[in-house]
């Protein structure tokens, strides 16, 4: 949105000759402090449910276990008349680093939600260039199916994968009763439970930013291309996949994110001694009420995730900036 | 001395030569979209180094004929040589043909060099003769210095000249070019046209264009095929189109025009006399017309082949009075609009030959309008 807008349209408006007029002033000032209003409102939210929720976490992370209520010293305090004390408790940290525990279960999440990631990618990219590339009419219904399975609970659909999955469930009994195999295979509480779970929960995310990607495209760049001699799946591979690269980040993004984090899939369908973040981050929390540690451990994970993010997109934005090719 | 482009272009006129063969024949090729008929039986034999315009309005077929020629649409009917080929359902990437887009399509994530370099890539030539092509041809539309940028820091000049590098950089055997100067501004389409124009004769390709601009029609084009709702109409050079249009749709659609309804009222075979009721004086025309004898005609006049003046014309046909409605200085130019007693309004441009004309005709003044014997086209339909 650029400045002139408002004016353009006032001076094309019914009264061209008097911009100036009160209503028209009245018009512009409304319409700018609208503006301000409908920025802030992400900004507010993002202050409220993300930036103070934050802090209190990494005020936690900081300040040693104690038990009381709430189990944690303060960080602040009044140390005599106006001296304000403040006690920096680095050890959490420390913690994290000397228990081989949280590596281990930092790695394994890391390592669980990159392969769900790729898994992901390799089943939502047919996906979502298959609906992007039908017929208008189809691809609103290929949409909502997609989106559907938002509409069961979360746990529900988990849960559902259980029956699905256990050794007398719909998988095994089928293919027995095929006599494909003898004995049930052993599914649920594995790591390829986990990896369908993810996958299955996850999808959507893959496939919504890689769709809105593919959809915009410019499809007269694979006419150029196939008539400069580029057979399909040349063209494919020189033009659409490169150009969906922004929708295979986002969609990426958005499925290891949450995956790394991921609590309820592997303590629901994977092996209970696989050591996965989210599930340290609970004992900690709950089981061994140690809020600083476990506070410890999310700030971690955060700093994880958001500097090669924060990393990326910076090359990215210099590399539009100055107009390098990769 | 090297013989002009105007000499060159009035001695290449391949066909009119029973001996010249056709380097593209499009043969009773027909396009349906469901019911909708895009193109409708079209045959039309277009010869090597031409520089062939498809002109017409939105919707008439042009840029449908154009894409199956490129391979991008397939024929319900019909079939399309090239250079003796049956390419009717070849892929666009197994034929020789390469195509300038209307929105350039460049590939916006190659900078200007992998642009041009696509195409030779794909003939997987070797890097050193890629290189050497791609310079030269970046060279030739004056791009040298950009090949390392990406399209979107290019203006739409520069964009619509690496198009035309990218397709050309493979010398392919026709190039088709759909509204190549649509998306630039008049000073540049000008230039731009002339630059066109000395490419194409400098690589000898055959051009295909399609386009709804006359006057860049008139420019490029060795002929033009003038389309109306999915048929050619009329195919001829500039000048024929101009002046001896075959219909009304043609006449009214190339240039501004005078168009009169008459009848025949004298049909001899060196000249007709048409009598119209918006004018006073019948219009006698040099020239035989194959109609029947007070059939309905249309003669068409163009407003720079209208004198005006102040005295009555000596003779009994060809002329008019009318009353000055409105006068556009256009600079080299001026449009007059006059209405007849009839109520008709007729358009005349005169052009300002003097820079300081005394007595020039005004506003609101009575005049006579003429025109020579030959300057009506006559139209039966």
């Amino acid at each position: 949105m650029s400045e002139p807008g408002p004016i353009v349209l006032l001076g094309a408006g019914p009264s061209p000759a008097r911009p100036q007029s009160a209503f028209g002033r009245w018009l512009r000032r409304v319409r700018l402090q609208g503006r301000t209003l409908v920025t802030s409102v992400p900004y507010l939210w993002l202050l409220l449910f993300f930036l103070i929720p934050f802090v209190i976490v990494l005020k936690i992370a900081f300040s040693d276990s104690q038990i009381a209520m709430p189990p944690y010293e303060p960080l602040f305090s009044w140390a005599g008349e106006q001296v304000l004390q403040i006690k920096l408790n680095l050890s959490n940290f420390a913690f994290l680093v000397e228990d081989d525990l949280y590596w281990k279960a930092y790695l394994t999440s890391i390592f669980v939600a990159a392969v769900s990631t790729l898994l992901c990618l390799a089943v939502g990219y047919p996906m979502a260039y298959a609906i992007a590339r039908s017929n208008p009419a189809m691809r609103n219904v290929l949409l909502l199916l997609v989106i559907l399975p938002f509409w069961t609970s979360f746990l529900l659909r988990v849960y559902a994968w259980i029956g699905i999955l256990k050794n007398n469930g719909f998988v095994n009994q089928a293919l027995m009763g095929l006599g494909v195999i003898d004995e049930p295979i052993q599914m649920l509480q594995t790591n390829f439970a986990v990896y369908v779970g993810i996958v299955y929960s996850y999808l959507p995310f893959m496939i919504l930013p890689l769709y809105a990607n593919l959809e915009k495209m410019d499809l007269t760049l694979l006419e150029a291309a196939a008539d400069l001699g580029s057979r399909p799946w040349k063209s494919f591979l020189k033009i659409t996949l490169p150009l969906s690269l922004p929708g295979i980040v986002a969609g990426c993004l958005l499925v290891f994110i949450p995956a790394v984090g991921e609590f309820v899939i592997p303590s629901l369908l994977g092996d209970p001694g696989m050591l996965m973040i989210g599930k340290v981050l609970w004992t900690e929390f709950f089981n061994n009420r140690d809020w600083p540690v476990a506070s410890a451990v999310a700030i971690a994970l955060l700093l994880f995730l958001v500097i090669p993010m924060m990393y990326y997109q910076r090359t990215q934005e210099s590399e539009s900036g100055r107009g390098m090719h990769r | 001395m090297a013989t002009s482009p105007r000499d060159k272009q009035l001695k290449f006129e391949p066909w009119n030569d029973p001996d010249a063969k056709p380097f593209v024949r499009i043969h009773r090729i027909t396009k349906k979209f469901g019911e909708f008929v895009a193109v409708d039986d079209v045959t039309l034999d277009i010869y090597q180094k031409e520089i062939f315009c498809l002109l017409g309005g939105s919707g008439c077929g042009k840029t449908t004929l154009l894409r199956m020629l490129a391979g991008f649409e397939r024929p319900t009917s019909g079939k399309v040589f090239i250079d003796g080929v049956d390419v009717t359902n070849m892929p666009p990437y197994e034929q020789a043909v390469n195509m300038m887009f209307q929105s350039y399509a460049l590939f916006p994530h190659m900078t200007v060099e992998q642009n041009v370099a696509f195409g030779l890539k794909q003939e997987r030539r070797a890097k050193a003769e890629i290189a050497k092509r791609v310079a030269d041809m970046l060279e030739m539309v004056k791009l040298g210095p950009f090949g390392k940028r990406k399209p979107h820091q290019l203006s739409g000049g520069q964009r619509q000249r690496v198009a035309l590098a990218r397709a050309l950089v493979t010398k392919p055997k026709l190039l088709l070019l759909d509204e190549p100067l649509a998306a630039l501004d008049k000073k540049l389409r000008e230039y731009t046209q002339f630059e066109l124009i000395n490419i194409q004769e400098t690589l000898g390709v055959t051009f295909i264009v399609v386009t709804h601009d006359q006057e860049e029609a008139m420019t490029l084009s060795s002929r033009i095929g003038v389309m109306n709702h999915g048929e050619i109409v009329q195919v001829g050079t500039p000048s024929e189109i101009y002046e001896y249009p075959s219909s009304r749709f043609v006449t009214e659609f190339i240039g501004s025009v005078n168009m009169f309804e008459g009848r025949l009222i004298e049909d001899e075979p060196a000249y007709v006399r048409i009598q119209c009721d918006e004018l006073e004086a019948p219009i006698y025309v040099d020239h035989g017309v194959s109609a029947a004898p007070g059939a309905t005609v249309w003669a068409a006049i163009r407003p720079e082949k209208v004198t005006v003046g102040r005295e009555r014309p000596a003779t009994a046909d060809n002329w008019a009075t009318a009353v000055v409605r409105d006068i556009a200085y256009m600079g080299d130019l001026s449009v007059y609009l006059l209405r007849l007693d009839s109520g008709k309004v007729v358009r005349v441009t005169q052009p300002n030959t003097y820079r300081h004309a005394e007595d020039r005709i005004t506003w609101d003044e009575r005049v006579f309008l003429s025109w020579h014997a030959s300057s009506p086209v006559v139209v039966t339909k």
